[in-house]
């Protein structure tokens, strides 16, 4: 038998229904060393993201002179998962992570305001409940948006799946073994537009459609939700400095 | 709300690793009351009308499924950790409850107390996961009392402890057997599982039983410390269906079957219990004396008479030692727990009994169920007089090491003994076969009637199928008399330069029957149509079978159509396949279809395309031979019926004529074609049909009866057997066919598989000697069918492939279903046969050709070709066999590699394969137990 992801009473395994998210969590400005950064929580999936830049192009040869040059590092913590094993940076899915995600924030940033410079971006999973991809890119951003630096449109990312005949939203790691397909979208809230859309395996076009349109929804909750706490941050920061006038 | 569960658990490498996973609660689940008036309502169903609002604890649902089942319980909470519980413990009870529930007229709620923020508990530090759930059944149920009233909430449970607790917590709490007897219909009590509380141990029947033990079962952690230090070992049941003191375990750590000798040592075990072993000492093995051991219980079975087995699956296991093995023995061992139970209802009927004085009381009574394989039940009942003559169905409730028989409960009634529907029904239940009408939900998928082919919608707004108009081609199809779910048709069509078009067209049933729609799911779950002597159980709904996809003459009918140029030689040049729309010009019978080719005054063009169409189909059927296809023969029975008391009025075997081997030819050559294009194009998930070669062992009795009778038969490869049985001629027509039916019942079924689960080789169809087989062309009455053509259509892109067809696991369950369905359906069949055989030669005794297939150490099988049954002819009385081994009586001497018996005296002797005559009757040993019996003519 199958197992039920979705019990007849339309509840999930963790008592979700099929188009609710995880909680969200973030906190901005977690390492104050550096120039941006931030903690997201999408239930019990942890990122960390921190941002060094824009500075001056370390490497000489790499620098681009019409625009910033972005690099992304993607790590998990030993402890991430409940099988602690040392992963190395370099492993093919690290490395396939840091150029995705590194993609979308570099589609994100306005880089040709900032030629000649180098934008750093560390994520690192402290730990692992399926949609790490999704939880990357939304901490990066917060982080991005938390140096300061100028983006188009603040990118949201949020997965969604395909169990027992029902599109699923922001899948745990329980769901994301269901072996059903796995999409993950990149999104711009205020130009509507899709930035990334990724999915691992065929399925019937009707589907897709279904799927896509679920994450694209869930993209939207993300923003609203980061929007959110980017405003609440923005105020205890002017708060702090004495300057907020209500 | 959220709350993390955390717990720990083993990964696949041993290692112990902490798992925390999320686990919301809402404030949002509906309690399920359409009179309550805070909660959302859209899902609710239990009725203020109801006198009680019952909530039932897991072992209720375990135990009572019988009692759920009966309309009388209704308006009934189910708890999400019960039944999350009975789902871990029991799959077959949850499907059932779960049709309970999906049943809107029997009112039965499932509330998701485990994720309700104030019914969710987490487990103390002392508690057990037991405790936990009861706990956890006892918080919702008080919270149901708070919500809709004290007096309206009642808790089932038949644990007394649970109970006392419920109690002190001020939850009104009862047992089934009370609530029962409150609803004052007394018969509903022999619904009530007997609980061994309950169990008042009335006089068994056979007082000098009583002293029969099994031993006492190990509790499991015993087992599995046994199963670890390799004392014990795990596998699955398997009784001997014709010795029922036999059944065998498979165990992967053992490396073969171990073999488990009589009812104390099968220890209570059901057949399907997956069961711990414990191999015996070696002294004590079953050597290679197995087939002259007598049983050791006292119930003596005795062979009965029957079809021929029509595959090694029909017939009776044997074991033969290899010379080898012959001083260690078989290993054999005995049952000393039992790990998973496989108990389901049975069906059958009360033993004969003297009927109590009075009526009305309590009486004990044994089941005597249809299915050989299982034991006695023991049931109790208050209505003995209205059972005692019926067939019933009874549940299986409890075995006891100090009960000779399990404990069980009487369920539901089928019908009078004998009547010819009810034996019918007996055979549909015991094989599992849905004869139920089908739904409204499965009939609302079903086009609008009457349906007809409309041009515009097929040709011109379905574009995107391409498909063609074949109506101009001179299509007919062939098929026995009356038949009227045709699902395929044929052309032949000559070209101007020798060669031939020749197409097979089947009807196109996937274009009705839509992915996932109930129509669908119902099918898939049925699998195959049944044919009955007196009646076929469709797969698909009667609108479907008999006219919108019967391909009949001169109606416009669609169809999926697989088109070759052969040479004139029967080689295939090249195939293209197609969805098309014909029109037959002629249903044919098989015998219309040979006169036509035999009357050599008919010229016409239809006549012509026949007598082309079979020239190819010899030629094919040559080359296949020569490729090393087996002929092989099994007997099929033919019944006529009378119309209207369904009795059947003759018998003989089925006519096969040259015009169905012609259709038959190329059904296996569309079947091969569309075989390798599905596979080329879904590598992984494409659905196949593999024969496997069978092992040396399986054509063991084979070789022994042809050796006995100056036979060699050469089983190297499939080709080398078809030409040495070639080569088997004796001194009668019919002995090469005898000995084809002996090699057909040496294999194993064919099977459905998916691709993906095995490599290139063992695709293998064996029988065929066709690298690739798959099943196409009969979509109307078989679903494996239905699925081919859904992949084919996507391999030729007019369609896509539905999500479940590509997802590996899922075509491996269906296919195993579609196993499970396609066997039960051949078993109903064979039985139907055999009941209708009864059921003729009652009126009708009768003396009859007969042919020694096996000698036996108390007289020899033998085999009726005219009536394709087989059984056993006794020398000696019953009474002697067994009892000093009747061989040594003085009277008759088996001589067991020339399979010879005969008398001492030298007057008679019997070889196998030899003709006799045979009188075949039906006797009654006990009453209501008929069966045929063989006695020899002198
Ligand atoms: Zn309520």
């Amino acid at each position: 038998m199958t197992t039920e992801y979705v019990s007849p009473e339309g509840l999930r395994l963790d008592g979700r229904r099929p188009h609710e998210m995880r909680h969200m969590h973030a906190v901005v400005g977690v390492v104050p060393s550096a120039d941006g950064s931030a903690l997201f929580h999408m239930g019990n999936t942890k990122v960390m993201a921190v941002v060094y830049g824009p500075h001056e192009v370390s490497n000489r040869t790499h620098q681009l002179h019409d625009r910033a040059l972005v690099r992304c590092e993607y790590s998990m913590a030993t402890f991430s998962t409940g099988e602690r094993r040392r992963r190395g940076k370099t492993d093919r899915r690290s490395t396939e992570l840091s150029l995705v995600i590194g993609q979308t924030m570099e589609a994100a940033i306005m880089t040709h305001l900032l030629p000649r410079t180098q934008i750093d971006i560390y994520v690192q999973v402290l730990q692992a409940d399926g949609g790490t991809r999704a939880a990357c890119i939304n901490a990066a951003s917060i982080a991005l948006a938390d140096a300061g630096i100028p983006m188009r449109d603040l990118v949201v990312s949020c997965a969604a799946g395909y169990l027992n005949s029902t599109p699923l939203l922001d899948l745990n790691y329980q769901e994301d073994s269901g072996g059903g397909p796995d999409l993950v979208v990149g999104y711009f809230p205020k130009l509507e537009k899709l930035s990334l859309l990724q999915m691992d395996s065929k399925v019937p076009i009707e589907t897709f459609e279904k799927v896509l349109e679920l994450a694209t929804e869930g993209a939207k909750a993300v923003a609203t939700f980061m929007r959110e706490k980017l405003l609440e941050n923005t105020k205890t920061l002017a708060s702090a400095r004495g300057h907020l006038k209500l | 709300m959220l709350s993390n569960k955390s717990f720990v658990r083993k990964t696949r490498h041993g290692k112990v690793v902490k798992v925390v996973r999320e686990h919301y609660l809402r404030d949002d689940i509906a309690c399920g009351a359409l009179f309550c008036p805070t909660c959302d309502k859209s899902r609710a169903k239990l009725r203020d009308t109801a006198l009680n609002i019952v909530v039932i604890d897991t072992n209720v649902a375990l135990h009572q499924m019988d009692l759920l089942e009966n309309e009388v319980m209704s308006d009934v909470v189910v708890l999400a950790v019960v039944l999350e519980e009975v789902k871990n413990k029991n799959l077959s009870i949850y499907n059932r409850l779960r049709t309970v529930i999906d049943n809107p007229l029997r009112h039965f709620f499932v509330f998701s107390n485990e994720n309700h923020k104030d019914t969710y508990i987490k487990s103390l530090p002392t508690e057990t996961p037991n405790d936990r759930n009861d706990r956890a059944i006892r918080v919702a149920s008080q919270w149901y009392q708070h919500h809709l009233g004290a007096a309206k909430v009642l808790l089932l449970t038949n644990d007394n402890d649970n109970r006392r607790k419920a109690r002190e917590d001020g939850i009104v709490a009862e047992t089934v057997d009370s609530y029962v007897q409150t609803l004052g219909k007394p018969e509903l009590l022999d619904l009530v599982a007997r609980s061994d509380a309950m169990d008042v141990d009335v006089e068994d029947l056979r007082p000098n039983k009583k002293a029969v033990v099994y031993g006492e079962h190990k509790v499991m952690s015993e087992i599995t410390a046994g199963l670890h230090n390799g004392r014990f070992h795990q596998g699955k049941l398997r009784v001997n269906r014709y010795n029922p003191f036999e059944a065998y375990v498979g165990s992967e750590s053992v490396g073969e079957e171990i073999l488990i000798h009589g009812r104390q040592d099968m220890n209570r075990a059901f057949d399907g219990d997956v069961v711990a072993v414990e191999l015996l000492p070696q002294s004590s093995w079953v050597g290679s004396e197995v087939g002259k051991i007598a049983d050791r219980d006292d119930e003596e079975e005795e062979e009965q008479v029957g079809l021929v087995p029509a595959s090694a699956d029909d017939a009776p296991r044997e074991f033969k030692l290899e010379d080898g093995k012959k001083a260690a023995g078989r290993p054999t061992g005995r049952v000393v727990g039992i790990i998973k139970r496989n108990w389901r209802q049975y069906c059958g009927s009360i033993e004969p009994m003297k009927m109590p004085g009075g009526s009305g009381g309590t009486v004990q009574a044994l089941f005597v169920s249809a299915d050989r394989r299982i034991p006695k039940i023991r049931i109790q009942t208050r209505q003995i007089a209205n059972l005692i003559d019926k067939r019933i169905m009874v549940s299986v409730d409890s075995w006891e090491p100090t009960s000779r028989y399990p404990n069980g409960h009487y369920v539901r009634t089928i019908g009078d003994i004998g009547d010819r529907a009810t034996e019918s029904d007996v055979l549909l239940i015991e094989n599992d076969i849905n004869s139920r009408p089908f739904s409204e939900a499965v009939l609302a998928c079903l086009p609008p009637l009457p349906w007809s082919f409309s041009e515009e919608e097929h040709l011109k707004n379905h574009a995107h199928l391409k498909r063609e108009d074949l109506r101009h081609i001179r299509i007919f199809s062939v098929d026995p008399p009356g038949c009227r779910d045709i699902d395929d048709a044929l052309h032949c069509t000559p070209l101007p330069d020798g060669r031939f078009e020749v197409g097979v067209h089947i009807a196109d049933v996937t274009n009705f029957v839509l992915p996932n729609l109930p129509l669908d799911v119902e099918a898939s779950q049925r699998g195959t149509s049944v044919y009955m002597v007196e009646r076929r159980i469709d797969m698909l709904p009667k609108p479907l079978t008999e006219d919108i996809c019967s391909l009949r003459a001169d109606v416009e009918r669609l169809a999926f159509s697989c088109i070759w140029i052969m040479s004139s030689e029967a080689e295939i040049e090249s195939v293209r396949f197609t969805k098309s729309v014909i029109k037959s010009c002629a249903a044919l019978s098989y015998a219309e279809a040979q006169a036509r080719m035999d009357d050599s005054r008919m010229m016409d063009g239809l006549t012509t395309d026949l007598r082309n169409m079979n020239r190819l189909a010899k030629i094919m059927r040559l080359r296949r031979i020569e490729r090393g296809a087996l002929t092989l023969a099994s007997p099929e029975v033919k019944f006529e019926i009378d119309t209207e008391t369904h009795d059947p009025l003759d018998v003989g075997m089925y006519q096969v004529r040259e015009a169905n081997m012609m259709v038959e030819e190329f059904m296996l050559a569309a079947n091969m074609s569309v075989a390798g294009k599905i596979l080329k194009e879904f590598p992984s998930c494409s659905l196949l049909r593999r024969h496997p070669e069978p092992t040396p062992q399986m054509f063991e009795p084979l070789l022994r009866t042809a050796a006995a009778v100056g036979v060699n038969l050469d089983i190297s490869t499939s080709k080398a057997l078809a030409d040495s049985l070639d080569l088997a001629v004796g001194d009668d027509p019919y002995f090469n066919k005898l000995i084809r039916i002996l090699a057909t019942r040496c294999m194993t079924q064919a099977v459905y598989f998916c691709s993906g689960e095995l490599s290139y080789p063992e695709y293998l169809h064996y029988g065929l000697a066709a690298p690739l087989y798959t099943h196409f062309t009969s979509p109307i009455r078989r679903y494996a069918d239905v699925v081919v053509h859904r992949l084919l259509s996507a391999a030729l892109g007019l369609s896509s492939l539905p999500e479940q067809l590509r997802d590996m696991p899922h075509l491996t369950s269906l296919s195993d279903n579609l196993n499970y369905r396609h066997r039960n359906a051949q078993m109903a069949g064979r039985a139907s046969v055999e009941l209708h055989t009864v059921i003729f030669f009652k009126k009708r005794p009768t003396d009859e050709e007969a042919r020694i297939v096996k000698i036996r150490s108390n007289g020899f099988i033998v085999f009726i070709p005219k009536f394709g049954i087989e059984g056993p002819v006794y020398l000696v009385g019953k009474e002697a066999k067994g009892s000093s081994g009747s061989s040594n009586d003085g009277m008759w001497e088996v001589d067991d590699e020339h399979q010879i018996i005969r008398s001492t005296d030298g007057s008679r002797t019997f070889k196998v394969l030899n003709t006799v005559r045979i009188r075949i009757e039906v006797v009654e040993p006990q009453p209501n137990r008929q069966k045929l019996q063989l006695t020899l003519i002198m």
